[in-house]
């Protein structure tokens, strides 16, 4: 392969009290690329997008196995701090979650926590992050004013400028566009296409078109395992067996 | 394994295990965490080190913070049981519990037998009871079946206003309102009697009945009703046969809370039942309960003596028989809650 | 036909305890009310008891209420926010929890005159406070606290997860993420529970009768280990225990109104705290 691999899965296995959700998950994700994870629901995508971050952590009950190495070392063990683990691999979620506060404020909210940026870094790294997130000339006249206030679309790209102001290397996204219409789809998906020359893309989505569209790879799970996993182009086109192709041509789901 | 029995140890244990965890901690970040990958962020080892011991002490506080509420409950289980326990060993279980005389004042023989004062709370719980529950469950019907959303948006404060009365409140009433009344309408020379406290013992409980019973009934899945309906059945039947029916375990429980409310209500009983220690199954007599003979005694006693201890030995009984009546219609809502899940 | 008269006669049951229920509350307000009123001056809220207290206004049980309160409060909410905070921010499912929550509840339901006997033995001797200030406000802050903490958990609960879960998903630590971006939306509601359970602790007679207040006294308290009079124990003494009853019956009522205004006033102010707070949740 001529790229290195950001994310390394081995034997993965993710357990919900005694119900176990993934089983045996091997999966290489290269960096500066767009991975999709796509499968009917309940399959666990979701599920293991989460365990790239630990954000499984804060299910009661939940306990998993096997390796998942971000750039060589190992990010599962309890040893591990989900903490800083989650400043390395940020996430957006299905249901955009703006926190109640100033557009600002919200950019601003990840860099705080680190508390070492003087109020013009601040500024300044709040502004790239929203031009980043191609919200800037939007709101850029209005940035005291209320997250709240934004239309669906323009507050999920916020909470992807959110993301990006802690900046991560890798960027997970839990169908990210479920919730939007198709103008504000495009957006995000214009917006994913051009992140990933900076950033490792991981994207849950039910949207078949959405995964042709944005991703380089393609994963397919099925009842909590991994079936297929391949180029994006050659999943679609011909994938290498029947259940995927079963699921890509809606036969079943 | 050691992750699971260390896991474990975190959780119950505190000091020992504490260091231990804390050396744990540090090792695993060392041995575990790539350079790499923290370097980048110019966080070193010791800052997240110490963050995470930070974190650790401050859900040790809110834990500590969280077990106040047994703490406190076994504080006055213990605390009424050790100050009883003297006047317990000198005269004995039978001696409180198979006496109806109470009269540790007497200047022969004092008398410590509790049996009046429990009849007499247990009187005026029941009469109370008799009021309320009738009355609240009806109401409850009413604001979850029959109301119109606007008439409920003011019944529903209505309420709460009630619950909010002060008892020191209701006890005045009831010395110059019911008493009064009660004495006119029996003839009797005044109305601080049992009936009056069971009146006022209801008014104190129907914002309890009301408001938990309209819960119970609100929860009443919306498809039974529509059911009954489909099966030509009006409102007034599908109320009566299968909204109260399916609510009444939290109808029972609302109850049962109501009752250890009236059990343990002190200021309107002690202004409004006469406090005649008299055994009495009379409703028209003047009673004293539990609740009024602590408050009337404690401020008189002095402390550390027989009667002293005798105060928290009825303390401690009323404390079992509140107890009691919050556990079974706890056990109730709870298994309530399991169903309906 | 016989259907119909049945569900008409029901109905009209269930409609006539209601108004029976309004109607008792009717009669405690309009006749505390009425009888109360004329008693109310600016002299009578600001001026001490005279002539055996057949004269003269409540000013020190005013006074008193307030200062107990304010112990009160001082002692519940802290701890009431922190283990609402336990058991909704870090508590995991399991038996310990379960007896907490199985606790609170208990607490809820333990009578007003047990916390008092209580309140003599921890304060007054073990602690040594005395009969004061001190002791009642703490008698009274372990009665609201049960009251507290529920209050203070359902204000939590409001705050949607995904506050937490993005807080958290940007590298926060769970104290920073409920510090920053949980508490400072739960505070309204935590408001809410507090008022109410002031509401309560002002209206409390049981709980402070050995604890600290007292019959009558000439001078106003000087410190928190002074005994105090207060509204609630005023009212029962004006109604019971004087030598002139009808005399001071005027007074009576013009305590228990005030009494009555006071917890009211509470209520209704936690009341719209919560409608303002649920509508600003919304929208």
């Amino acid at each position: 392969m001529s790229h290195h691999f950001k994310i390394l899965v081995r034997h993965l296995n993710f357990y919900y009290g005694d119900v176990q959700a993934l089983k045996n998950i091997n999966l290489e994700i290269p960096a500066n690329h767009v991975t999709a994870l796509i499968g009917p629901s309940g399959c666990g995508k979701t599920t293991f997008l989460r365990c790239l971050n630990r954000m499984n952590d804060i299910i009661e009950g939940t306990r998993i196995e096997g390796e998942i190495l971000l750039d060589g070392t190992n990010i599962c063990g309890r040893e591990v701090d989900p903490v800083q683990v989650r400043r390395k691999v940020g996430m957006v979620f299905q249901k955009s979650n703006p926190f109640p506060k100033t557009i600002f404020d919200n950019v601003a909210y990840g860099l705080r926590i680190n508390g070492n940026f003087s109020k013009r870094e601040t500024e300044e790294l709040v502004e790239k992050s929203l031009k980043d997130s191609a919200l800037w000339d939007e709101v850029s006249g209005r940035l005291e004013d209320s997250a709240m206030e934004l239309s669906g679309g323009q507050q999920q790209r916020l909470c992807i400028a959110r993301a990006l102001a802690v900046k991560p290397d890798v960027l997970l996204m839990d169908e990210p566009a479920s919730a939007l219409d198709p103008i504000a789809t495009q957006k995000i998906e214009e917006l994913i296409r051009e992140l990933k020359t900076k950033y490792t893309i991981v994207i849950v989505t039910h949207n078949m078109q959405q995964a042709a569209r944005v991703s380089d790879y393609t994963a397919f799970f099925y009842l909590g395992e991994l079936i297929e996993v391949d180029r994006t182009d050659k999943i679609f086109t011909h994938p290498g067996l029947k259940r995927t192709e079963d699921y890509i041509t809606g036969r079943f789901g | 394994m050691v992750k699971g029995k260390f896991f474990f140890m975190n959780e119950e244990n505190f000091p020992l295990i504490f260091i231990y965890k804390l050396r744990m901690i540090r090792m695993k970040i060392e041995a575990n965490i790539g350079e790499g990958v923290l370097e980048k962020k110019g966080i070193t080892f010791a800052e997240v080190r110490s963050q995470r011991i930070k974190e650790f002490f401050i859900e040790r506080f809110f834990f500590v913070n969280g077990l106040l509420a047994i703490l406190i409950l076994l504080g006055i289980f213990s605390l009424l049981f050790a100050k009883g326990y003297p006047a317990l060993k000198e005269l004995g279980w039978t001696t409180f519990l198979l006496s109806a005389q109470w009269n540790p004042t007497a200047y022969e023989i004092p008398r410590y037998g509790i049996l009046s004062l429990i009849n007499s709370t247990l009187m005026v719980t029941l009469g109370a009871l008799a009021f309320a529950v009738p009355l609240g469950v009806a109401c409850a019907a009413f604001i979850s079946e029959a109301a119109s959303p606007r008439i409920r948006e003011i019944l529903k404060p209505t309420v709460e206003i009630l619950a909010a009365i002060p008892s020191v409140v209701i006890g005045f009433l009831g010395i110059v309102l019911v008493n009064p009344a009660l004495s006119t309408l029996f003839g009797i020379s005044h109305g601080l009697n049992a009936l009056n406290g069971s009146i006022l013992l209801a008014i104190m409980a129907l914002p309890t009945i009301i408001s938990l019973s309209e819960d119970a009934l609100k929860a009443v899945p919306k498809t039974y009703k529509e059911a009954s309906y489909a099966l030509g059945a009006n409102r007034w039947q599908t109320i009566v046969r299968v909204s109260v029916p399916s609510a009444l375990s939290g109808i029972i429980a609302s109850i049962m809370l109501g009752m250890g409310r009236a059990i343990g209500e002190t200021m309107t009983v002690l202004m409004a039942t006469g406090n005649a220690r008299a055994l009495t199954f009379n409703f028209l007599d003047p009673i004293q309960t539990m609740t009024a003979t602590i408050a009337i005694e404690l401020g008189e006693v002095p402390y550390n003596t027989t009667h002293y201890y005798a105060l928290f030995i009825i303390g401690f009984v009323l404390f079992l028989m509140t107890f009691l009546v919050n556990l079974v219609s706890d056990i109730i809502l709870q298994k309530y809650q399991e169903v309906e899940r | 036909m016989k259907r119909k008269w049945s569900e008409q006669l029901g109905f009209l049951i269930l409609t006539l305890s209601t108004v029976l229920v309004v109607f008792v509350l009717g009669v405690i307000l309009f006749d505390i009310i009425s009888k109360g009123i004329s008693v109310i001056s600016w002299e009578f809220l600001t001026h001490p008891p005279r002539d055996g207290m057949t004269k003269g206004g409540i000013f020190p049980a005013l006074l008193g209420t307030f200062l107990v309160s304010v112990i009160t409060v001082l002692f519940a909410v802290p701890l009431g926010m922190f283990a609402a905070i336990y058991l909704h921010e870090y508590a995991r499912a399991g038996k310990l929890t379960r007896l907490i929550r199985l606790s609170i509840r208990n607490l809820s339901g333990v009578p007003s005159i047990v916390y008092g006997l209580f309140g003599v033995v921890i304060f007054v001797q073990i602690l040594n406070f005395g009969t004061s200030i001190l002791s009642a406000g703490l008698t009274l802050g372990l009665l609201t606290l049960p009251w507290t903490i529920t209050a203070c958990e359902e204000a939590l609960k409001t705050v949607p997860k995904s506050y937490r879960e993005g807080a958290l998903a940007l590298g926060a630590t769970k104290w920073y993420s409920i510090r920053t971006n949980v508490l400072p939306y739960a505070i309204p509601g935590m408001l809410t529970g507090t008022i109410l359970g002031l509401a309560r602790a002002a209206g409390e007679t049981a709980p402070i009768l050995f604890t600290g207040a007292a019959f009558f006294l000439p001078h106003l308290p000087k410190s928190i280990f002074d005994q105090f009079m207060a509204l609630p124990y005023h009212l029962y003494i004006l109604a019971t225990q004087h030598h002139a009853i009808t005399q001071v019956r005027p007074i009576a009522y013009g305590t228990a109104l005030v009494l009555l205004a006071l917890v009211l006033t509470l209520s209704f102010t936690a009341i719209l705290v919560r409608y303002r707070f649920r509508k600003k949740m919304r929208g």
